[in-house]
């Protein structure tokens, strides 16, 4: 392509892999969904715990995050995911203790 | 700066590049923000259904894997033409942002179907405080890959028309940053909306 000031390396290696791991931490949760095969909350346990390894998944093999990303764009993203665990876990604490003092 | 000098200044920079596609980085992590104060506001309002419909009802589990699926080949749609942008080839990058718009297009008609059909069968977004953080969170979902689509088209005129340069093919890394963070949205949805609601 054209170099001046601007290159992109990408290979197919990594789509694949990222496909064949999104396709199988996507299949375990709805076919346990669809079957029923476990309880509630282990069903429930393994989407969050699916889910939580797929994010993963996709910043790595899709958005290509790992050693070599820029310095800035880590701490950027290490900075959302603490304020998203703040704004998230503080609502549902909020919320329920709120909701649990009401019924009772 | 005058009109006139800012068409004389010179390409941007390897180092402005990076700049641009870090702006873009914060962008999406603010963006992320907001998805996940929607995800909060729907975790506390899913069981206030009002007499209404609940999820069970409402939710088919084969559409959602035909959502999940089609957006995924998008987004693996989307890695395939970075690839061919890497090699510098430029048809086979316009067929694979094809492919991407089809996929994601695929998406949104089976979202746009089942919004319509939630309507039809009573349960629109004014009926219960939980269909109202439904159709916020997986709508505003479904408005950022209705405006991916729109940039996947401006990419194609653009690739079509100014060839492989520099300048598109960083707004292409920027774009392909922008799906690859909607697939991520989408599965937080998949599994906090779809299957625990169907469980």
């Amino acid at each position: 392509m054209d170099s001046s000031g601007y290159s992109v390396e990408r290979t197919i290696k990594p789509y694949l892999i990222g496909l064949a791991l999104a396709v199988t931490l996507t299949a375990i949760p709805f076919a346990l969904v669809a079957t029923g095969a476990l309880t509630k909350g282990v069903t429930l346990g393994i989407i969050i715990a699916a889910a939580l390894i797929q994010i993963v998944v996709h910043l790595r093999f899709f958005l290509h995050i790992g050693l070599r990303t820029p310095r800035e764009n880590l701490i950027a993203l290490a900075f959302a995911s603490v304020l998203i665990f703040i704004m998230v876990g503080g609502t549902l604490w909020i919320m329920f203790d709120l909701y649990h003092r009401m019924m009772v | 700066m005058t009109a006139s000098a800012s068409t004389i200044s010179p390409p941007p920079t390897a180092e402005q590049y990076e700049e641009k596609e870090f702006g873009f980085w914060l962008y999406l992590m603010s963006d992320a923000a907001i998805f996940a104060l929607l995800f909060a506001t729907y975790m506390v309002m899913v069981g206030n259904t009002a007499g209404g419909p609940a999820g069970k009802e409402l939710f088919s589990l084969e559409r959602a894997a035909g959502e999940t699926a089609l957006l995924l080949l998008s987004s693996t749609a989307f890695g395939v033409a970075a690839v061919a942008l890497s090699a510098g080839e430029k048809s086979r990058t316009l067929i694979w942002l094809l492919v991407t718009f089809a996929l994601g297009s695929g998406f949104i008609f089976l979202e746009a179907g089942e919004f319509y059909g939630m309507i039809q069968e009573g349960a629109p977004p004014e009926r219960s405080g939980f269909l109202s953080a439904f159709f916020t969170l997986v709508g505003t979902h479904g408005l950022h890959v209705s405006i991916g689509l729109l940039w996947i088209a401006v990419m194609i005129g653009q690739v079509l028309f100014k060839g492989l340069t520099a300048p598109v093919a960083s707004r292409l890394m920027r774009l392909g940053l922008f799906w690859h963070f909607l697939d991520i949205i989408w599965v937080v949805i998949f599994s906090v909306v779809y299957l625990p609601g169907l469980l």
